[in-house]
């Protein structure tokens, strides 16, 4: 076959594959696989919020919205967002429903750089923002963050990596994948690098519904941020509607409406049965919302308790549903501890540097699975570390 | 008394969980969990385990009904006496005082249609409390005890995902 290669942009080309897409061919040609490997919850999509959009279907609601998404649900994110955060948005337009954040981060992202801008991305980190940006023209910069500060992005770290270009800082918390959360003070130890460098912040709040123990803090309520601050959030993760592709950005009207400009051309609504059923979420999801967080945090002190037994050390996650334990004890890489496990015991993780170099030695499990295969998948894990240790 | 409470909540669904797995999950420590669980038992909070079985698997089924049962009540104890005397049958599952047209609901399995019959013809109906009987026939379950008796449904998702 002919190479079509040079035909590819260059810009494309430079953007490496997701860690995660190779990782996941070798699953699925393994058989009998538990996995601990995804990123999405484990429940269905609450039955009311299913109803309501088989409803909305046979009420004919099979048209496009506006291109902000239907104006009912922008009034229902807002006083979501003010009864939530404390943040006050205006629904015309300060409020735009999107496919999913993934697009929702892409928008932000195309909306603000220029070509050569920089974008501190805070790291172990989910695999979108850094690809984003360079497909964006910008220029992502990895912030380390440590297990020892429990993920918390720190202030010093942060003004190590700024430049005169920078421009953006992503902050994802609770953070995939490693369940980190930044609480009050450790956002307000950012603010004045924020406003003295003139950073905007794209806020990728998806899992704010998932703490364990304090409340979730946004950014945008801290004083001077709300109009410096992208706050991107969805249904995917608090009401389990992952393929429902439902998210939606809200900030400064300037933003929100070039944004708006791009989603129109692009994308021109998020689909209208997505939306009907997000709106349902929003008013009335809140019963089943919270006992999927409880049985998460049931889950979460399982694993937890048996990464332990069997010699894996890991910070107790506050957020998401994700642990990400280190694996020095083994002596293996990532890559490699995951292979062999997956081969030797199919159980299936996710390798640390998938989600960035720094999160080399690490392994990100999820939790969203049941009691029996957490409980099985921590007894092979055993298994495998005392053989290879041993060797 | 929360502890009590919180137990019995996770196990009402999920009898198999074990003490040190509740423990973990609590914060609490195994034999503080294992000596509630014994206490519950022995106040009766916890009356038993039961199994929620699809025999139809087997294709031998057996056959299960709900009957309505219209009572005379008596004097001081109401409903109870009868009631406490229909419980002690062993075909009888379960029974219910209600509201509306009848006052027993009481739900007896047997092997077959006669084995029901005959316990509605000469124990139930016998009893002199009772004024008439109403049985129902059960042709299929769809969930019982919250577990539906379809297949259940698989993990969908993928494998492995950002």
């Amino acid at each position: 076959m002919n190479t079509m290669d040079k035909y590819i942009s260059t810009v494309v080309k430079s953007v490496p594959p997701s860690g995660i897409r190779k990782f996941f061919d070798l699953v699925t040609q393994t058989k009998g696989v538990i996995s601990l490997g995804v990123g999405e919850p484990d429940f269905v999509t609450p039955w009311h919020i299913r109803e309501e959009c088989f409803y909305s279907l046979e009420k004919g609601y099979t048209m496009y919205t506006s291109n902000h998404g239907l104006l009912e649900l922008r009034e229902e994110i807002a006083a979501y967002m003010k009864r939530s955060i404390g943040v006050e948005y205006e629904p015309q337009d300060e409020v735009l429903v999107t496919v999913g954040v993934s697009e929702a981060v892409d928008l932000a992202l195309r909306t603000l750089l220029e070509p050569g801008d920089e974008v501190l991305v805070p790291e172990p980190s989910f695999v979108a923002y850094g690809a984003g940006s360079s497909l964006a023209y910008g220029k992502p910069v990895s912030v380390p963050t440590f297990a020892a500060d429990e993920y918390r992005l720190k202030p010093e770290h942060l003004e190590k990596c700024i430049t005169p270009k920078s421009k953006i800082l992503i902050l994802a918390y609770p953070n995939n994948p490693t369940g980190g959360i930044m609480d009050r003070e450790d956002l307000e130890a950012l603010t004045d690098i924020i406003i003295k460098n003139d950073l905007i912040v794209i806020s990728d709040e998806i899992y704010s519904e998932l703490t364990y123990d304090n409340k979730h803090i946004s950014i945008a309520s801290l004083p001077g941020m709300k109009d410096r601050t992208v706050l991107l959030n969805g249904f995917s993760k608090a009401f389990a509607m992952t393929g429902w592709r439902i998210g939606y950005a809200c900030g400064h009207p300037d933003i929100i409406g070039a944004m708006t400009k791009i989603h129109q051309y692009t994308i021109m609504c998020a689909p209208i049965m997505g939306q009907k059923a997000a709106i349902e979420a929003l008013r009335n999801g809140d019963t089943e919302r919270k006992k999927m967080l409880e049985s998460y945090n049931c889950r979460r002190k399982i694993i937890l308790s048996g990464l332990k037994e069997i010699g894996l050390e890991c910070f107790e996650p506050r957020g998401a549903f994700y642990c990400f334990p280190s694996i020095d004890s083994s002596g293996m890489n990532s890559e490699d501890f995951c292979e062999k496990l997956l081969v030797e015991e199919q159980v299936a993780v996710v390798p640390g540097n998938a989600f960035g170099s720094i999160g080399e030695g690490f392994i990100r499990c999820c939790y969203a699975a049941s009691i029996n295969n957490i409980e099985n998948a921590i007894e092979k894990m055993g298994n495998f570390l005392t053989r290879h240790r041993s060797v | 008394m929360e502890l009590k409470k919180k137990i019995l909540g996770l196990i009402e669904h999920d009898a198999k969980l074990n003490p040190k797995t509740i423990a973990v999950m609590l914060d609490e420590d195994e034999t503080v969990v294992r000596e509630t669980l014994k206490l519950l038992e022995k106040e009766s909070y916890i009356l038993g385990y039961n199994t929620i079985i699809n025999w139809e698997k087997f294709g031998e089924d057996g056959v299960t009904a709900m009957i309505e049962v219209k009572v005379a009540p008596e004097r001081e104890v109401g409903f109870h006496n009868v009631a406490d005397r229909i419980c002690r049958f062993p075909e009888v599952r379960s029974v219910y005082l209600m509201s509306g047209t009848y006052d027993l609901s009481v739900v007896v399995c047997g092997k077959t249609m006669k084995d029901i019959s005959k316990f509605v013809s000469q124990k139930l109906s016998t009893l002199d409390q009772v004024q008439s009987t109403v049985t129902h026939f059960i042709l299929k379950t769809y969930k019982q005890e919250n577990f539906i008796f379809e297949e259940p449904e698989e993990d969908k998702r993928l494998v492995v995902s950002p």
